[in-house]
């Protein structure tokens, strides 16, 4: 599969990256690579094998819907980069 | 002092030969001056280690010591340390300072042991070579001009120099075993969900897992059987008794039926490596083991699988880091937009950035069935072949990696060429078995790792056979030339 730097632009823009104009083909080159190293795996007939998530077949583990935290919403805004009175800071979103 | 295993400064604690303190601070010493070498870790906790030296011999002092009680260790930096910071490798958690521990930290501080330092490693553990952090390449104290591998480098190196008695590293696809080859350590990847992930930084969730990095197999146990245990605050942790590992080492080789996967053995394979891996098969069959032939038919789309899985599971984790709840962010963001995608610019590494793309790329709309959902297929079929083999032979042995440690900077023009150097490490993930590296030799000059591969949840069976190994041969105390004797 060959991707031009159009399709790499694009998906970074989905993974909210920006490559800078000078590396973008640099950058298209090294993940055509990873590519086509990947690609060897459409050579192997793996017909109705069943995709395999988890290692072990295991499925999500439910519990109880009971309170087990306790509230230790400051401990986690004191590290964060902007918060005020409880709430995240972000530049204006609506004007 | 001359000991280097955690079973021998235990035993001399214990009998009173020394302190916490005192080995403690000899470590600390070692830190400060050897790992300007090797560029080994990125914290040096030396306030908290004293305090926790200390706190242990008060225990020991009192009769109530703890398991690990006083024993100095390193962790990688991607385990969540409250209070020091965990970066993760990357310039985006340069500033986290994490509010918790992770829960392998939670057991080894209950068990009492003490905490060195964070080490270097490959940035969000995406790396074979420790060349892609923030914070510069660590060194192979055996050669310094040569990687100690990756990610968990900087544990193995500081771990082989003796800069700490043993550390613990994760594996996604080798990472702990790789640089254990590499050092001459004593690797362990438990079985997928042996070591709860609670708090070690999310790289790939189906196959991460977290384990030790040891000098011997003894060691390996009595670290796994503290790490070891369900979680609650951890859904893929399995709910199954941890057995006493240490106290199964005992366990003999006679009659154990060892497979050698014809495709581990192929013409990838370095010829100096080969020869040592040949010679330590040749002592398990001296010591009773029988060897036996077996086929991993799709051993080599691992890598293939594995380079979509990875990126996929990792664009999805590092999705989380947006500098908005913590972590690094851009300066003077002109919009939320921007907010989002200056920070991640800036505050992401190259080799993090490009395993994004791919990753972002195999999930989107109209590449998933062809990239995703296929590689979750070969996953299976490889898983497979492993599962047909075990229904032979009770553990699989090969060489850990193709070739051995290389030149700082050798591979930096061709990153593909470093994912090639995995093939032998990233199948048991994939299959979420447990491998050990045990060292095997020197080749050139630079250790061999053997790597013993085992049935899910059969850590027991590894490490009897790794120790059993080291009982008969002395590669595990080799240790490199000019770190060798501590004072």
């Amino acid at each position: 599969m060959t991707v031009t730097t159009q399709d790499i632009e694009n998906v970074a823009t989905l993974a909210r990256l920006r490559i800078a104009p000078t590396e973008i083909a640099e950058v298209t080159d090294r993940i055509s690579s990873v590519l086509q190293l990947v690609d060897q795996m459409q050579a192997v007939d793996t017909g109705d094998t069943e995709p395999m998530a988890n290692p072990l077949g295991e499925v999500q583990r439910l519990r109880a819907d009971q309170v087990t935290e306790s509230d230790q919403r400051e401990a986690f805004q004191a590290i964060a980069p902007a918060a005020q009175d409880g709430l995240y800071l972000v530049p204006r979103v609506i004007d | 002092m001359h000991v280097h295993t955690i079973a021998g400064l235990l035993s001399g604690m214990a009998a009173g030969q020394f302190s916490s303190a005192e080995i403690t601070s000899d470590y600390l010493q070692r830190i400060a001056s050897q790992d300007q070498q090797l560029n080994s870790f990125i914290t040096v906790t030396e306030e908290l280690a004293l305090t926790q030296a200390r706190a242990a011999d008060e225990r020991r002092a009192r009769g109530e010591g703890l398991k690990l009680d006083g024993i100095p260790l390193a962790h990688k930096d991607i385990f969540c340390t409250q209070g020091t910071k965990t970066s993760c490798g990357s310039r985006m958690l340069d500033n986290f300072i994490p509010p918790y521990d992770a829960t392998v930290i939670k057991a080894l501080n209950a068990a009492g042991s003490v905490c060195l330092g964070k080490t270097n490693m490959d940035e969000f553990a995406m790396g074979s070579s420790n060349e892609n952090s923030y914070f510069g390449p660590v060194r192979n104290p055996w050669d310094t001009d040569c990687v100690p591998g990756g990610s968990s480098g900087g544990s193995a190196a500081a771990v082989a120099a003796g800069l700490a008695v043993a550390a613990t590293g994760t594996d996604t696809g080798g990472s702990i075993r790789q640089p254990a080859a590499f050092c001459g350590l004593t690797g362990l990847k438990p079985t997928y969900g042996r070591v709860s992930r609670l708090g070690m930084v999310a790289f790939a969730s189906s196959l991460d897992q977290g384990g030790p990095l040891t000098r011997t197999a003894e060691d390996a146990a009595l670290l796994l059987e503290v790490i070891a245990g369900v979680d609650p605050a951890d859904s893929t942790s399995a709910d199954r008794p941890v057995p006493r590992y240490s106290e199964a080492l005992a366990q003999s080789l006679a009659g154990l039926r060892i497979g050698l996967p014809q495709e581990f053995f192929g013409s990838g394979l370095d010829a100096g490596i080969g020869s040592v891996i040949n010679a330590a098969l040749k002592e398990f069959e001296a010591l009773g083991a029988q060897l036996v032939e077996i086929n991993l038919p799709h051993a080599n789309l691992a890598i293939p699988a594995y380079y979509v899985i990875a990126p996929a599971e990792a664009s999805t984790n590092l999705s989380r880091f947006d500098g908005v709840r913590y972590g690094y962010r851009c300066e003077d963001p002109t919009d939320l937009e921007d907010l989002y995608t200056r920070s991640r610019e800036e505050g992401f590494g190259d080799e993090v950035k490009r395993r994004i793309l791919v990753g972002t790329y195999a999930l989107s709309a109209g590449y998933y069935d062809a990239y995703y959902r296929k590689a979750q297929q070969v996953r299976r079929l490889i898983q497979s072949d492993y599962l047909n083999a075990f229904k032979e032979v009770d553990v699989i042995m090969g060489p850990t990696t193709p070739n051995p440690a290389w030149a700082i900077g050798s591979k930096e023009s061709d990153p593909v060429s470093v994912y090639l150097e995995d093939i032998y490490t990233l199948g048991v993930n994939l299959a979420g078995l447990p491998a050990i590296s045990v060292p095997a030799g020197l080749s050139d000059r630079k250790p061999v790792g053997l790597q013993i591969i085992g049935q899910h949840f059969d850590e027991s069976r590894l490490l009897s056979t790794a120790h059993q190994f080291q009982l008969a041969t002395d590669w595990h105390t080799l240790t490199p030339p000019g770190f060798g004797g501590k004072s």
